[in-house]
């Protein structure tokens, strides 16, 4: 079974900065890391081909990341996590894709894979939107399940899963190819390993731009993408309540003609 | 400081420093209130193949031809965070030297790529009534057709049930005192092997420390390793390469409480201004670091020393560097506790843990009066030999 998984390299602090010319997050002069959910996906993709490998099924893990030349690095750490191979999808005109080109892109790098189970994180920690996974979905017609808190059970052609919903969990079974997106209850990451990360050293990143994809450029990068980003900025310090002090009665008193000072009751 | 590690050491360090982080350091007080096993951290471990760094690469390993330093170097990491929890691996390295030194390809063969996957190891020498004095060992060996009939006790043995393979010293020959003792592998689960209670400890809570007890228990005539007698030798061998295992557990509890110490002074207000800045506190913490260093340097020096194969007898250094380094970090921990003032000595402030943790240092793999006599010894002799 063939298992890829999508990653992102994302800025290692939480402070994150933005171009206020292009309204896009400022990458340069940040240290990054893999995108914490992504560590969930990689995690259970490792697992999940250890298991099968464990009934002696052949499986390995890709990990396909969309980024610059220096997202390399998230490569070589998923390969010390337990990755297999590596693709790093990157190109001039990938540049300030929306959640739409991005998940597009990836799509036709997955393409060409043709995984089985394609894991992603349910969302990127600096955008925040949850939107590429389904959207990879959509793009490259796969089954989806998203919010996934475990793998309940796996064969050759259907995967039973249990979601993270609103209201608690919900179990549904769906046929293979399907795209994963997992919440952080599903597992623990494990640590790298000596041999993992000796591995990630001599690792052979294949990088697949543009012309690999035979993508049409309009479809790609900035060109690709329908969102227009108006304006990005901090949302305001909240700014601190008014507190009183005194007997209840006094008390509810005051609470009871503020309320209706507001017109609530 | 920067003391050159090779490119290897170096990731070696950043993995053990994931774990330490990672899976222990957000633990480590549980586990120390508990006193159960760490296994879920062990298996981490194991599974991060540092259990492979002090072993040949030809039985599974990848030691590089720098055991010593290697685990001196994962020890360290691992203890900064929790000194209980890095001896499920340290004492697997000290169950594990009596194999290095003494056996056979074929016993290499046999039980080294299971201790490089993760298999836990114990070291049994100590008795009731043999603990400084090893060479009164009591528990006894007798040949029997093919097979080693044991009877006797083995007491405070780390990894004590927890562990699969037990290198263990027995008399085999009483009429010839120290030289009549023999190592022999016993494994988990042989009929006549079992375990006396778990002691309850003031440190290393999260380490497992029980009696072995042997009751005719039969294992294989070819589970000794060397030539039978050579036994306190090989014990005595296996000390000199694993002391700076013990040295560099003090170091890394040192160094973990001396980080706390640092922080908290940063933090801490009085008289308007962080404690950190009052010359009292500063002259301490100062003492602190340049002991730590020093030990450091030491402990490493003697690593590599042993590495490089080119002293016969290290025994002196060896001794040094555990003796050293576990006397600094009684001191350390003990002055970390005091930075941290009254909030040190409380459970809820994780310093106070380091210093019952640094107790055990300066008392197992020989007290440091048997260290002193040991570098008194090599003092002596050198000085005779010139
Ligand atoms: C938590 C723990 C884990 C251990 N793990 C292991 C293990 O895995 N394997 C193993 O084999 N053993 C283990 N031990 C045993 C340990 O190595 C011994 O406790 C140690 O060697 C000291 O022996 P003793 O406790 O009998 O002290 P004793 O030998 O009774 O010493 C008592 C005091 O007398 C002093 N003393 C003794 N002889 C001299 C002398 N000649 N000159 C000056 N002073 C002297 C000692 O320094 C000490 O202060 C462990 C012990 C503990 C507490």
């Amino acid at each position: 079974m063939k298992i890829a998984v999508c990653i992102k390299q994302v800025p290692a602090t939480t402070e994150v900065k933005f171009d206020p010319e292009t309204n896009t997050l400022v990458r340069e002069g940040v240290d990054s890391q893999i995108n914490p959910f992504d560590l969930y996906a990689l995690e259970e993709a490792v697992r999940t081909k250890e298991r099968l490998q464990a009934d002696g099924e052949e499986s390995s893990v890709t990990v396909v990341c969309m980024g610059p030349p220096q997202a390399q690095d998230a490569l070589r750490e998923a390969v010390a996590l337990g990755a297999d191979e590596t693709i790093l999808l990157s190109d001039r005109a990938f540049g300030g894709a929306d959640t739409w080109a991005t998940s597009y892109t990836l799509g036709l790098g997955l393409k060409k894979i043709e995984p089985d189970i394609v894991f992603c994180g349910m969302q990127a920690i600096d955008g925040d939107t949850g939107q590429v996974g389904p959207g990879i979905a959509t793009h490259i017609d796969y089954a989806q399940a998203t919010y996934v808190a475990k793998i309940e059970s796996l064969d050759k052609k259907k995967i039973t899963v249990k979601r993270l919903v609103e209201n608690g969990y919900e179990v549904c079974s769906v046929k293979l190819p399907i795209v994963i997106t997992v919440v952080k209850e599903i597992n623990e990451p494990r640590t790298p390993s000596l041999r993992g990360k000796m591995n990630a050293k001599k690792a052979q990143i294949t990088t697949w731009g543009a012309a690999d994809l035979e993508a049409p450029v309009e479809k790609l990068g900035l060109s690709g993408s329908p969102t227009q980003v108006a304006k990005v900025f901090s949302p305001p310090h909240r700014e601190g309540g008014e507190k009183s002090e005194g007997e209840p009665d006094e008390l509810a008193e005051k609470l009871f003609g503020l309320l209706k000072e507001l017109e609530i009751v | 400081m920067d003391y050159f590690f090779t490119e290897e050491q170096q990731m070696m360090r950043e993995v053990a420093r994931e774990i330490a982080e990672k899976k222990i350091r957000p633990i480590a007080a549980e586990y120390d209130e508990s006193g159960e096993f760490p296994w879920p951290v062990v298996e981490a471990i194991a599974e991060a193949d540092l259990f492979r760094v002090f072993i040949p690469e030809e039985y599974g390993g990848m030691d590089l031809g720098t055991p010593i330093m290697n685990m001196c170097i994962v020890t360290e990491e691992l203890s900064k965070a929790c000194g209980g929890i890095s001896l499920g691996f340290a004492a697997t390295g000290l169950g594990t030297m009596p194999i290095l030194v003494a056996a056979s390809d074929e016993q290499k063969k046999k039980w080294l790529p299971r201790i490089a996957d993760g298999t836990l190891a114990a070291f049994g020498l100590t008795e009731a009534n043999a603990g400084s004095d090893a060479s009164a060992v009591a528990t006894r060996a007798v040949l029997d057709g093919d097979e080693w009939v044991i009877n006797g006790t083995k007491q405070w043995i780390t990894n004590g049930g927890e562990a699969e393979i037990y290198t263990v010293f027995c008399v085999t020959d009483p009429t010839r005192g120290a030289r009549g003792v023999s190592t022999i592998v016993v494994e988990k689960g042989t009929p006549g092997f079992t375990f006396g209670k778990k002691e309850n400890k003031m440190g290393i809570r999260a380490s497992a420390t029980r009696e072995l007890i042997f009751q005719d228990c039969r294992v294989p005539k070819e589970n000794v390793l060397g030539k039978p007698g050579s036994g306190f030798f090989n014990a005595m061998k296996t000390f000199d390469m694993s002391r700076p295992g013990v040295a560099s557990q003090a170091l890394g509890i040192a160094q973990g409480a001396l980080d706390i110490a640092v922080n908290y002074s940063r933090e801490r207000r009085q008289f308007g201004q962080p404690i950190s800045a009052f010359q009292g506190m500063q002259f301490m913490l100062a003492d602190m670091a340049m002991k730590v260093e020093a030990a450091r340097a030491l402990v490493y020096a003697t690593a590599r020393l042993i590495d490089s194969g080119v002293e016969k007898k290290p025994t002196m250094y060896s001794a040094m560097s555990k003796c050293f380094a576990s006397d600094v970090a009684m001191e350390v921990t003990t002055n970390a506790v005091q930075v941290l003032g009254g909030y040190g000595y409380m459970k809820e402030y994780p310093v106070e843990k380091y210093m019952r943790d640094a107790k055990i240092t300066q008392i197992y793999e020989g007290t440091n009066q048997i260290q002193r006599i040991e570098i008194a010894k090599g003092l002596i002799a050198s000085a005779a030999k010139s």
